[in-house]
């Protein structure tokens, strides 16, 4: 019994390493929360009427002008796409040099991460407004802006995705002579194409509602809309234009679950 | 422990099981024998409700169909699968802990454990040698321990039956006969039912108190192992005898 007692007493004091760590981490994030102000009881009061005026305008949402929203948002559609499209392109082969397991040499592999921290760093907006000012206004500088700040983000996910392959199919294919690249296409890539179209279809959905943002630096698409709505103080329109993003969004969503279901 | 006209018929059309009757008495160590898609998983899984049966009945030790009271009687079975099932990333003692959930109701299943809780986990894995081991992560344990953790996760629920599911088939031959000694020790000792699937005639022949042999969904033989001769061999593992020889050998 005295045994039992020695290995309780272990697990409990692992036990309690644990929950003080649990307890560390708490006291960062509340204390993240007071240093922004979270606790000002005050504020949150005052914010109240501003917040019941705003929804009070926002409600009912005006649809009057949904033919002009159309061509805003078949716009917003390609773009997403192509900014998708762009991302890939780049993503693929950033991610097989930053990934250990493909990497031709650690150097390679640190400079591939390194870039594609870069491309992370720099927010998709300020990317807009470099390509705004170089293209001009419209659809172009926001396929630029979502596709470049994209491959950041997707090549360090598929990166990922390729470190945590099972390495035993390519040890086999290793052993019939298969060489690096053939490794990476024929024992690599087929164990994680699943993964990395989820990635991918996620980030469609999510430039379809970046891009909306975009249209602040003039970036064309519906965003352009959604801010001269908000310019004008049009509060009605403002929440017209959202729901209508909202179902495009939905509907890029099944798009993209449908697209996955036939790539398992 | 019986099952009547049990039959299962999966969602595309192949039979796993059909209108197969069996009895099981208390305390004896049956062990199912037959090739891979013979049924024996969806008769193991059909005795604690892990599979529906699409006919027939399960009947419990008390003879009620098990649906009735399907968690009383899950809470009451052990059960050992063939790729262990453990959490990686926790202890063995955490792992063992899984097996007393059933017995926890109400606000009390989300807690941790109580104290009496892991020792009674302790005591399991102490029964199957792995004590010393206790505080180890599941996944740094070697694939005999793993499955030992396996059988104590069975073990603390203190089971009238055991189920094992090719407690062995990824095992090497010698630990898995340390496994299958263990298992039929304690089964012995607690007086536990026990039903386990092999596919080894020898493991099969050296631990049984009964063989039933499935082929094809259905029971080809029934009886004592010292009644199992070579030509049933052969009919279980379909008509080449080579087949059944190369089995052995591989036993």
């Amino acid at each position: 019994m005295s045994r039992h007692a020695a290995i309780l007493a272990a697990d409990a004091s692992a036990g309690r390493r644990h929950m003080a760590m649990v307890a560390a981490v708490l006291a960062v994030a509340v204390a993240a929360l007071a240093a922004t102000g979270f606790f000002d009881a005050e504020r949150f009061a005052d914010a109240w009427p501003a917040v019941r005026q705003i929804s009070s305008e926002m409600f009912p949402p005006d649809f009057s002008r949904w033919q002009s929203w159309l061509k805003p948002l078949a716009d917003t559609l390609a773009m997403s796409i192509a900014g998708t499209a762009l991302a890939v392109v780049f993503s693929l082969p950033l991610a097989l040099l930053a990934a250990v397991n493909t990497a031709p040499n650690v150097a390679v592999q640190q400079l591939a991460r390194l870039l594609l921290s870069f491309l992370r760093s720099v927010p998709e907006i300020i990317m807009g407004i470099l390509f705004v000012a170089a293209v001009g206004f419209g659809a172009l500088p926001g396929v630029l802006a979502l596709g470049l700040h994209s491959v950041g983000m997707v090549g360090k996910f598929y990166a990922e995705a390729i470190e945590h392959t099972d390495p035993r199919p390519a040890e086999a294919a290793r052993a019939a002579g298969a060489g690096p690249l053939q490794i990476i296409v024929s024992a690599i890539l087929p164990q994680v194409l699943p993964q990395l179209a989820d990635i991918t279809l996620y980030r469609w959905e999510y430039h379809f509602r970046a891009s909306a943002v975009l249209g602040i630096v003039g970036a064309g698409g519906i965003g352009f809309e959604l801010i001269a709505a908000l310019r004008l103080m049009s509060y009605d329109q403002v929440s017209g234009i959202l729901l209508a993003i909202l179902a495009c969004v939905v509907a890029v969503d099944a798009t993209g679950a449908a697209l996955r279901r036939r790539l398992r | 422990m019986a099952v009547a006209g049990l039959g299962v018929r999966f969602g595309s059309g192949v039979v796993a099981l059909g209108r197969v009757d069996l009895e099981f008495a208390p305390g004896a160590f049956t062990v199912l024998l037959g090739p891979s898609g013979a049924g024996k998983s969806t008769l193991l899984r059909c005795l604690n409700g892990l599979a529906t049966p699409t006919a027939g009945h399960v009947l419990g030790p008390d003879g009620t169909p098990i649906a009735r009271r399907l968690r009383a009687h899950r809470r009451e079975t052990g059960m050992v699968f063939q790729q262990h099932q453990l959490i990686g990333r926790l202890s063995a003692m955490e792992n063992v802990l899984i097996g007393l959930l059933g017995q926890r109701g109400g606000w009390r299943a989300l807690m941790p454990a109580s104290r009496a809780e892991r020792e009674r986990a302790l005591d399991a894995l102490d029964r199957v040698g792995l004590l010393d081991r206790a505080l180890t992560r599941a996944d740094a344990l070697s694939g005999g321990q793993q499955q030992r953790v396996g059988i104590a996760r069975a073990l603390v629920q203190r089971p009238r039956l055991m189920l094992a599911d090719e407690p062995v088939a990824s095992l090497d031959p010698v630990t898995a006969a340390k496994v299958l000694d263990l298992l039929a020790r304690i089964c012995r000792e607690d007086g536990i039912t026990a039903i386990v699937s092999l596919h080894q005639v020898d493991f099969a022949r050296r631990y049984a108190d009964r063989i039933v042999a499935l082929a094809a969904g259905a029971v080809v033989f029934d009886g004592p192992p010292e009644r199992l001769a070579q030509d049933d061999i052969a009919r279980i593992y379909g008509s080449s005898p080579t087949a059944a020889v190369s089995e052995e050998e591989y036993a």
